[in-house]
């Protein structure tokens, strides 16, 4: 028995290096559950189980407990981190979210950055010159960190309407980036030659201006993709950081986040009908085409309508698809919405939330506003899904959106959203918007839609306009 | 296989992992996978306590107490947002064919749910996860 025991006296170090093992195989099942609705949540907090065990056998470690200095350090750290990071996650509006993610992205990859810049600071405090590998893992995990980190604070920046949602472009921008980017490679290649970690600062500072650079020229409606893409990037940079530590914890949980995090960025683009080189480097939307008034395309006037009008078409209708765009989360109109719905349900009329899959904000974010208003998810039909009921839908109600249905992305080939699979609301019989004023959508193009024969327009904000459509509809 | 290689080599495998494990994501679990995997590269927080454990002289405590605090905002922040958004998913509890069933969903839970204890939700979840139908493919 002594023996037996004896054969599992490994070194504490050991017993670590196993507690990883089973916090990546909990990342591996918390991601694979992240990937269906049932499981989502479950995955979620198996992730956050598999990274609370990680964490404390962090501490077991004696270069990591050695000093009562640092580690209380590291405990005030850890307090304060929390005690801004969980009123933050808590309070912040679902409308919100795609920013508050952003951040907390944003701080990771600093994080990365940061590690790699102390670890070359150490190792070259103990005066022995690091290998070459070792610079060339700490520079990547700087640049790609620093990259992350800006580009998440300008995207933070954009979502938060603290800086224009549009393009921002200006003179020689190409030769600028390219500049920078010839910049960083130069100091890259110098720090590796001459083994010195001063350099490391300049990559650190170039990086820097790279992330805003990069950043600057994507607008507001393609910005979710780019956290996206910034995410893959602070994976990658955790990863670095892994290998500039030897620990291989950081080396797979960044990984993993680095590849499925690109292939999420691909399906997102995917989901937009363009591709990812277009996303980041065509400066889509700078331009703004539309009028933005009440009359154009060939002198046609838009018809507004009462509520009490639209009131009695949805009250009468048999077929009824709400086609939600961020317009409605800007208004906080998902709980309006949703009585609306069960008011004209409680009529026997069927109603279908028809989701583009990049309404809202993020890809996905639209389902989780709805999700937000109780809304369950079988009642949301993706677009592939809503689309074939469309024809046979008496009344199209779309709330808020306006380049996800404009049918320029189907039959005219110079329109720069062309290629973009869009809800076919045009197809429904009826077709009721609800706009707040007829300003474009992020595309910055017209929308033939508006002018259609069959479409009426309801204008003001879509929660006043949906609470009237509500007591009108009980009023039928 | 020497250190460097070693680790090559577990960063080979688990890109081919991440790329495979989350390839049938229906795009409306695109933003909490997002939000998801944000949070698990948190796990840098180890990587700063080693260095803080490490850290001398006052340029490195600084920079390390940052680099902490920085990694536990990405970590704590990453996984509550995200519990938060998927709190919100649930199946109607009674999936019947009928299109216009008349009243909100009895069992559903409201969205509200306090902050102090997302852990005790998990058994209350399940229920809604045994509803057939609302997503057809399993584990």
């Amino acid at each position: 028995m002594t023996a037996l025991l004896h054969g599992f006296s490994f070194p504490l170090s050991t017993w670590r290096s196993a507690v990883y093992l089973v916090a990546i195989i909990g990342f591996v099942l918390a991601l694979k559950g992240l990937s269906f609705p049932r499981h989502a949540r479950r995955g979620n907090l198996l992730g956050a189980g598999a990274a609370l065990i990680a964490v404390g056998m962090t501490f077991s470690a004696g270069t990591v407990n050695h000093s009562a200095r640092n580690l209380g350090l590291a405990f005030g750290a850890m307090a304060l981190g929390t005690v801004v990071a969980v009123p933050a996650a808590r309070l912040v509006k679902m409308t919100a979210m795609p920013q508050m993610v952003a951040m907390f992205n944003g701080v990771g990859g600093g994080a990365a950055a940061l590690i790699s810049v102390i670890e070359l600071l150490h190792v070259h405090g103990t005066g022995v010159s690091p290998a070459t590998y070792v610079i060339v893992e700490a520079v990547l995990g700087v640049l790609i960190g620093c990259v992350s980190f800006a580009g998440s604070a300008i995207s933070f920046a954009k979502l938060q309407e603290l800086m224009p949602t549009r393009p921002i472009v200006y003179p020689a921008q190409q030769p600028i980036n390219a500049v920078v980017g010839a910049g960083i490679l130069a100091l890259f290649v110098t720090s590796v030659v001459t083994g010195s970690v001063a350099y490391v600062f300049g990559v650190l500072g170039l990086s820097l201006v790279l992330g805003v650079v990069f950043t600057l020229p994507i607008g507001g409606a393609d910005v979710p993709v780019l956290i996206s893409l910034l995410n893959a990037f602070t994976g990658l940079a955790v990863a670095a950081s892994g290998f500039t530590l030897g620990n291989p914890l950081l080396i797979v949980a960044g990984t993993l986040v680095g590849a499925s995090g690109m292939l999420l960025t691909r399906l997102m683009s995917k989901a937009m009908g363009r591709s990812l080189p277009n996303i980041l480097f065509s400066a889509f939307g700078a331009v703004v085409t539309a009028t933005g008034t009440a009359e154009g395309l060939g002198g046609k006037v838009v018809k507004t309508s009462t509520p009490d009008d639209v009131a009695v078409l949805l009250a009468y209708a048999r077929k009824v698809a709400i086609v939600p765009g961020y317009g409605l989360a800007v208004a906080q109109a998902q709980h309006v919405v949703k009585e609306l719905a069960d008011e004209l349900m409680t009529r026997g009329v069927e109603v279908f939330y028809a989701i583009h899959p990049v309404a809202g904000r993020m890809p996905g974010h639209m389902n989780v506003l709805l999700a937000e208003a109780n809304v369950p998810y079988d009642e949301l039909k993706e677009m592939d899904e809503a689309n074939p009921e469309l024809p046979t839908t008496d009344v199209a109600l779309v709330v808020g959106a306006n380049d996800t249905v404009n049918p320029a992305a189907i039959d005219s080939p110079g329109s720069p959203i062309y290629g973009m699979p869009i809800v076919h609301a045009d197809r429904a019989q009826h077709i009721v918007f609800l706009k707040r004023s007829m300003r474009p959508g992020f595309a910055g193009i017209d929308n033939a839609l508006l002018f259609d024969d069959k479409t009426v327009l309801l204008f003001g904000d879509a929660k006043d306009t949906l609470q009237k459509l509500v007591s009108s509809v009980k009023a039928v | 296989m020497t250190g460097i290689v070693w680790y090559l080599t577990i960063f080979v495998l688990a890109a081919f992992v991440g790329y495979e494990v989350i390839s049938k994501v229906p795009s409306i679990l695109h933003t909490p996978l997002m939000s998801g995997s944000n949070a698990i590269h948190g796990i840098v927080l180890v990587g700063a306590l080693f260095i803080m454990g490490e850290a001398t002289g006052p340029a490195q405590l600084v920079l390390g107490f940052v680099t902490v605090f920085l990694a536990t905002l990405n970590i704590v922040g990453g996984f509550v947002v995200t519990d938060r958004m998927l709190e919100m998913f649930h199946a109607k509890p009674e999936r019947s064919s009928s299109p216009a069933p008349p009243a909100p969903p009895a069992a559903a839970p409201p969205a509200e749910v306090p902050a102090a204890a997302p852990p005790a939700e998990v058994p209350a979840a399940a229920p809604a996860a045994e509803v057939p139908g609302a997503e057809s493919r399993g584990p």
